[in-house]
C-alpha cells in the first residue's frame, strides 16, 4: 500500500503543508521537509517551481519566482531529495505544473519519483481525460498516485468521474479562487463542504486554498479528512528561520 | 492531411485544453456552446451587420502597383489596417462580445501586450455597455501610454500585471487568474488563436472573414479566387489564421508565416518561435513555445510588441510541423526598412507587426505571374514613436 493510502486510513484529521522547493534558499528543501515531519505534519506537498503558475496567487508566485532565481531545476530537486527516505517517512507529494514534467519526460519524471520514494503527484493543469488516456499507465507502473482537484463549480457527474479515477484523495479547492486569496470560510463554503461529504465518495477529500490558521483548519476538516496549507506557510517562512517551523505547525494544531 | 481542428480540439498533435480544474466549467461552457451560437441566424446577422456598419468591412483588397513593380510580382494588400481601431483585432472582439452576451456574461476581461487587443476589447465593451477590465504588463503600460489612454477613454479599467516579466505572457496569466476568481459572470476575450480549446478555433473562425473576403475579391480582380501565396505575420497568429483559414486545405495556395527574429534568430533576443521553440504547454495549449531546457517559459524579444509572444497558436504549430506553411524570420531592421518602403511606395504606414510580412522579398523570390496576397494586419499610427526613434525622423 502506498504511504498516502496508509496515512488516509489513520483515524485523525490530516494536516498537509505545501512549500515551494528552492525557497527561501535553494538548499532548504530537505531541512524544511525534516522540520515539518518533526513538527507532526501528516503529509507534504513539495512545489516544483514554474515560471507561469496560473492557478496561484501572489504569495506562491513570488516564492516560485524566487526559487527559480535561486537556481532551482527539476534535476536539482531530484538530487536534493535523493536520500530523503533515510530520514523522512510521511507521504511526500510533488506538486507542479505540467510543462516542466513534460520537458523532463513524463516517464523519466515518474521513474525518478519512484526511486526517491515520492508517493504522488498533483498537476493542476494536466486535465483528467488527458491523464487517463495518455499517462495513467505510466503513473501506475511507478506506483504514483495522481491527485485531482474539484471546485465548488465542479458538476456532480464530473466529481463522480474524478472519484472513479482517483486512488488516494481528492483535492477539494475551497472556493473559486487562486491560492492564498481567501480569508475565512462562510456559509457558502460550509454548505459546499457538506454537500461533498454527503456524496459519500470512495476517496476521502482534503481541502486546500484559503486555509491559514487553526480556525480555518478546523472549519475545513469538520467535514473533510484533512486540509492543506500553502501560502500562509510560505509567508511564515519568509519571516522566520527553519527551526521556527514547529511553532507554526503547533499554532495550526493548537 | 487535415489542417483544421479535429473534434477533440487538436490541430494534429497540438492544441487541447491543459487547464486547472478551476477553469474547467468556464471553458467547457464555451466549448459546448460556441459552434451552436455562431450558427444561430440571429448571431450571424448581428455579427455581419456590425462588421459592415461599425468595423467598415469588407476591407479592400488593394493591388499595390509600385510595390509589385519593384519586386516583379503581383502583390495585393488585404487592408485590415482600415478597420475601425486600426487592425484585424476587432473582428474577433466583435464576435466574442456577442458570444459573451449570448452566454449571459456581464463582465469582460482581456489581456493585451501593445494594447491593440485591449483597445479593440474596450471598444466593443463600450459599444455594448459592458464592464471591461484589461490586464497589461507593468512594463508595457509604461511603453504604450497612448493605448492605455485610449482604453481608459473608452471606459475600461487597465490593471497592471506585476508578476514575472510584467509583459504579455504575465498579463495573460493575470487574466486567467481573474477568470478563476470570477467563474460565473465573466467572459475572457482572448486576443489571439492561443489558449485552451475552443479559443484557437473560435478566434480563427471570427478572423476567417479575412480569407472569405479575399476569395471573392480576388475572383473579381483576377478571375480566380486562389492566390499563389498568402503572407501574414505571426505572434500568437490571429491575423495569419484569418488570412489562411479558407485556404488551409487547398495546398495549391502556399502559406507563408512571418515571425519576428528580433535582433537575429541566434542573438538571444528573438521571438522566432518556430525556430527557437519546442513542444510544450503555454496558457492551456500544447504548442511550440520558447522555454528553457527545464520547461520554464522564456521572455521573447521583438521591436514589435504584437509579435513578442513566447508561443504560437496550435494551428500554426501544426502548419509548421506538417510543412503546410513556410516560416520565415525577419529581423527588426528588415521590418523597419520594409515599413518605410511601403510608406513611400504606396502611401501606407503599416504597423511594425505587418512590416515583418512586407520584408520577405529579400528572402523569398516570386515569379512575375504569381499572385501574392499580404495581410496588412494593422496601421502604423500606434508605432509612430518607434518609427521616429528608429529613423530619427
Amino acid at each position: 500500500m502506498n504511504r498516502i493510502q496508509s496515512k488516509l486510513q489513520e483515524d485523525k484529521k490530516l494536516l498537509s503543508i505545501y512549500f515551494s522547493a528552492g525557497y527561501p534558499n535553494l538548499n532548504d528543501t530537505v531541512s524544511i521537509i525534516q522540520n515539518l515531519e518533526k513538527s507532526g505534519v501528516d503529509m507534504i506537498e513539495i512545489g516544483l517551481p514554474f515560471s507561469d503558475p496560473l492557478a496561484d496567487g501572489p504569495t506562491i508566485q513570488a516564492s516560485s519566482t524566487q526559487a527559480l532565481e535561486n537556481g532551482m531545476t527539476t534535476q536539482i530537486l531530484f538530487d536534493q531529495l535523493k536520500d530523503i527516505r533515510n530520514s523522512v517517512s510521511i507521504p511526500l507529494i510533488i506538486m507542479g505544473y505540467f510543462n516542466p514534467m513534460l520537458q523532463y519526460g513524463v516517464e523519466d519524471f515518474c521513474k525518478q519519483c519512484q526511486e526517491i520514494g515520492i508517493d504522488g503527484l498533483i498537476i493542476p493543469d494536466l486535465p483528467v481525460d488527458v491523464f487517463n488516456e495518455q499517462y495513467k499507465t505510466i503513473f501506475d507502473k511507478y506506483g504514483l498516485i495522481n491527485v485531482f482537484l474539484i471546485t465548488p463549480q465542479t458538476s456532480v457527474e464530473r466529481i463522480q468521474f474524478i472519484d472513479s479515477l482517483s486512488n488516494g484523495f481528492i483535492y477539494m479547492v475551497s472556493s473559486a479562487s487562486v491560492t492564498g486569496s481567501s480569508s475565512g470560510f462562510g456559509d457558502e463554503q460550509t454548505s459546499y463542504f457538506k454537500r461533498i461529504a454527503n456524496m459519500k465518495l470512495k476517496n476521502p477529500q482534503i481541502v486546500g486554498f484559503g486555509i491559514s490558521d487553526h480556525k480555518t483548519f478546523k472549519q475545513a476538516t469538520q467535514y473533510a479528512k484533512g486540509a492543506i496549507i500553502g501560502s500562509a506557510f510560505i509567508k511564515y517562512l519568509s519571516k522566520h528561520n527553519l527551526d521556527a517551523i514547529e511553532d507554526f505547525i503547533l499554532n495550526i494544531k493548537n | 492531411m487535415n489542417y483544421n481542428i479535429n473534434n477533440k480540439g487538436y490541430y494534429g498533435e497540438f492544441g487541447g485544453a491543459y487547464i486547472p480544474e478551476m477553469l474547467y466549467p468556464n471553458v467547457e461552457e464555451l466549448r459546448q456552446n460556441y459552434l451552436k451560437v455562431m450558427a444561430e441566424p440571429s448571431f450571424k446577422k448581428e455579427f455581419d451587420q456590425l462588421l459592415k456598419d461599425y468595423v467598415g468591412r469588407p476591407s479592400p483588397l488593394y493591388f499595390a502597383k509600385r510595390l509589385s513593380e519593384k519586386y516583379k510580382t503581383k502583390i495585393y494588400l488585404k487592408r485590415e489596417d482600415l478597420n475601425h481601431t486600426g487592425a484585424h483585432k476587432v473582428n474577433n472582439t466583435i464576435g466574442q462580445i456577442l458570444m459573451a452576451q449570448r452566454l449571459g456574461k456581464t463582465r469582460i476581461i482581456a489581456e493585451t501586450g501593445a494594447g491593440q487587443h485591449g483597445v479593440a476589447t474596450a471598444t466593443v465593451c463600450a459599444l455594448m455597455g459592458m464592464e471591461c477590465i484589461v490586464y497589461m504588463g507593468e512594463i508595457d503600460i509604461a511603453r504604450q501610454a497612448p493605448n492605455v489612454a485610449r482604453m481608459k477613454m473608452l471606459g475600461a479599467e487597465v490593471r497592471p500585471a506585476l508578476s514575472g516579466s510584467r509583459t504579455l505572457k504575465d498579463a495573460t496569466n493575470e487574466a486567467i487568474r481573474d477568470w478563476i476568481n470570477n467563474p460565473v459572470d465573466t467572459h475572457y476575450i482572448i486576443g489571439s488563436v492561443v489558449g485552451p480549446h475552443p479559443y484557437p478555433d473560435m478566434v480563427a473562425r471570427f478572423q476567417a472573414v479575412v480569407s472569405e473576403e479575399i476569395q471573392w475579391q480576388l475572383k473579381e480582380k483576377e478571375g480566380t479566387d486562389k492566390p499563389n501565396y498568402i503572407v501574414a505575420c505571426v505572434g500568437g497568429g490571429s491575423n495569419a489564421a484569418g488570412a489562411f483559414y479558407h485556404y488551409l486545405e487547398d495546398t495549391n495556395v502556399k502559406l507563408i508565416a512571418v515571425e519576428a527574429a528580433g535582433k537575429g534568430v541566434n542573438s538571444g533576443e528573438s521571438a522566432a518561435t518556430s525556430v527557437l521553440g519546442r513542444e510544450g504547454i503555454i496558457h492551456g495549449s500544447k504548442t511550440l513555445l520558447m522555454q528553457t531546457n527545464d520547461g520554464q517559459i522564456t521572455e521573447p524579444y521583438s521591436i514589435s510588441a504584437g509579435l513578442d509572444y513566447p508561443g504560437v497558436g496550435p494551428m500554426h504549430a501544426h502548419l509548421y510541423k506538417s510543412g503546410r506553411a513556410e516560416f520565415i524570420s525577419i529581423t527588426d531592421d528588415e521590418a523597419m526598412t520594409a515599413g518605410l518602403e511601403l510608406s513611400q511606395l504606396e502611401g501606407i504606414i503599416p504597423a511594425i507587426e505587418t512590416s515583418h510580412s512586407l520584408a520577405i522579398f529579400d528572402q523569398k523570390k516570386f515569379k512575375e505571374n504569381d499572385i501574392v496576397v499580404i495581410n496588412l494586419s494593422g496601421r502604423g499610427d500606434k508605432d509612430l514613436q518607434n518609427y521616429i526613434d528608429y529613423f530619427k525622423l
